[in-house]
């Protein structure tokens, strides 16, 4: 029996980082049957984290961020083409050219896409961007390269950030807005977030905090935006970096539990259906998915990180091809990085999962330090600002559900190691900028509150 | 050929900046920035990085080809 699992036909729709990797990851298990892979995007896949970054600073073309193949998966690549349905009776990927592929096993990998600004006429306004695809990020450098006179970045999530410190780097006049009090604040907490807006303006950036852009201006191309404290920024760019919109219509009628928060699966990578009774022949993986965390009270994790992308990727694969009981779990600690304003910001856990914080290593002065989040008296995330070769050690004390604070196990201690504060995550819903880390459970001590 | 460097590995040992300087770039103290295309005349040397890299986190290779089978 299990060999039959190596055989069949399996197709994968999306063809981003974890279709990409799933692909080769079934051909290194042993999978000789056929594979094909849908993908919307008329490219080959491709990678996403330098359209924030290289593309932007011109170091590197958005036409030339294909990704390596660790080994050719031997697949048929259906590019350019969306899957528009699924039919889990008839076991068919449905395709909006008409065309439906039959398979034993598929992997939903459809990822998200950037959330745009949510007035249509002012979103089609020239000069007003997201940032998520190649044409995105190829559009916008070019932008960048023709030197605007000021450029307008709404919400300041690592995206956002990412965008106004490759303006900064150019020379390029930037403000930045979120509605919340401080850049990165829904990722990282209070303390860090403070960290973040003082590299900010160092770096000459107009911050604006604790206000919403209210309106883009302009007459066919974006001249400026008005904002809900009554003052005008004048502009000719204008990004909306307001989060990522999970890919999941096509599911609608599928019977899967494909919500906003993604499509949730077991630990195994196996979809759920609308009745929360798993499937056995569809698989999710990436950020489309919403999956359960031992670490983090078994809550639905929503993750778009790119290391997530990988192992689940990975993960998905193995189990598509393997019987029951050698199927493994995806129980990676997330992981999570960001550079920008000249910062190299790591992440491992997850720091919105947080009561309290100490300063474990270093300082904020020095703009080097490790800061270790807890959550009931329990190390569940740290975060590194340019001490990336402490991340694995705290990596460790996340694994084995070390105390917090945490012992000593830094020789270059910070004074203030065992000092708690509040961690001072604030509610998602009050920030211009999506969380990239969800965590989709109950939490009782956690209530919303309406602004 | 491509290039992609696994940044939840990377620690910034920045062995790769040294062996591959027209590919690879330190942005900061540890914050590594890379060309995604290799150029032709750097093959070598980005292999070389890949092979020098403490964490491993260089993967070099050939992109898919749109329609490929």
């Amino acid at each position: 029996m299990p060999d039959d699992l190596k055989d069949g036909r399996i197709v994968i729709v999306g063809a981003s980082l974890a279709g990409l990797r799933a692909a080769e990851a079934l051909r290194e298990e042993g999978f000789t049957g056929s594979l094909t892979v849908v993908g919307d995007e008329p490219h080959a896949p491709y990678d996403r984290p330098p359209l924030s970054k290289q593309v932007l600073l011109g170091q590197a073309t958005a036409q030339t961020t294909e990704l390596p193949m660790r080994r050719d998966p031997d697949a048929e690549w259906r590019l350019g083409v969306r899957a528009t349905g699924l039919d889990l009776l008839e076991k068919r990927v449905l395709l909006e050219d008409g065309e439906s592929l039959p398979y034993d096993r598929v992997l939903i990998a459809t990822g998200t896409r950037a959330r745009p600004w949510p007035h249509k006429e002012e979103a089609a306004l020239e000069g007003v961007f997201t940032l998520r695809s190649r044409e995105d990020g190829a559009g916008l450098a070019d932008r960048l390269a023709a030197r605007p006179e000021r450029v307008l970045v709404i919400g300041g999530g690592f995206t956002g950030s990412e965008i106004a410190s490759a303006c900064r780097e150019l020379g390029v006049q930037v403000t930045v807005t979120e509605r919340g009090p401080a850049p990165l604040v829904g990722a990282l907490g209070g303390t860090l977030s403070k960290l973040a807006a003082v590299m900010q303006r160092n770096h000459g950036v107009d911050l604006r905090t604790g206000v919403t852009v209210t309106a883009l201006n302009g007459n066919g191309a974006f001249t400026g935006a008005r904002l809900s404290d009554g003052s005008r920024v004048d502009a000719d760019v204008c990004v909306a970096a307001l989060g990522a919109i999970r890919n999941v219509e096509w599911l609608a009628e599928s019977g899967l539990a494909a919500g906003p928060r993604g499509i949730a699966c077991d630990a195994g990578c196996r979809a759920f259906n609308m009745y929360g009774i798993v499937t056995d022949d569809v698989f999710v993986a990436g950020d489309v998915s919403r999956f359960p965390h031992p670490l983090f009270g078994y809550q639905m994790l929503s993750l778009e990180h790119w290391g997530n992308a990988v192992e689940q990727a990975e993960v998905a694969a193995h189990n598509m091809v393997n019987p029951g009981p050698l199927r493994r779990p995806h129980l990676a600690v997330p992981v999570f990085w960001s550079t920008q304003f000249g910062l190299n910001i790591k992440s491992v856990g997850v720091p919105t999962y947080s009561d309290h914080i100490v300063i474990a290593q270093g300082s904020l002065e020095a703009r080097r330090l490790a800061m270790v989040y807890g959550y009931k008296g329990r190390v569940t995330a740290a975060v590194t600002v340019d001490m990336a070769k402490s991340l694995d050690y705290y990596r460790h004390l996340i694994e084995s559900a070390a105390p917090f604070p945490p012992p000593p196990g830094a020789a270059d201690r910070a004074i203030a190691a065992d000092v708690t504060i509040p961690s001072d995550v604030p509610d998602p819903s009050v920030l211009s900028h999506g969380p990239t880390v969800a965590l989709t459970g109950h939490l009782p001590d956690r209530r919303l509150t309406v602004v | 050929m491509r290039t992609v460097v696994d940044l939840t590995r990377c620690q910034g040992y920045a062995q790769c900046v040294f062996l591959a300087p027209a590919v690879f770039e330190l942005h900061g103290e540890e914050g590594l920035l890379y060309a995604t295309a290799v150029p032709d005349d750097q093959e070598e040397r980005v292999r070389q990085a890949a092979a020098a890299c403490p964490v491993q986190a260089i993967l070099l290779g050939e992109e898919v080809k749109s329609g490929a089978r």
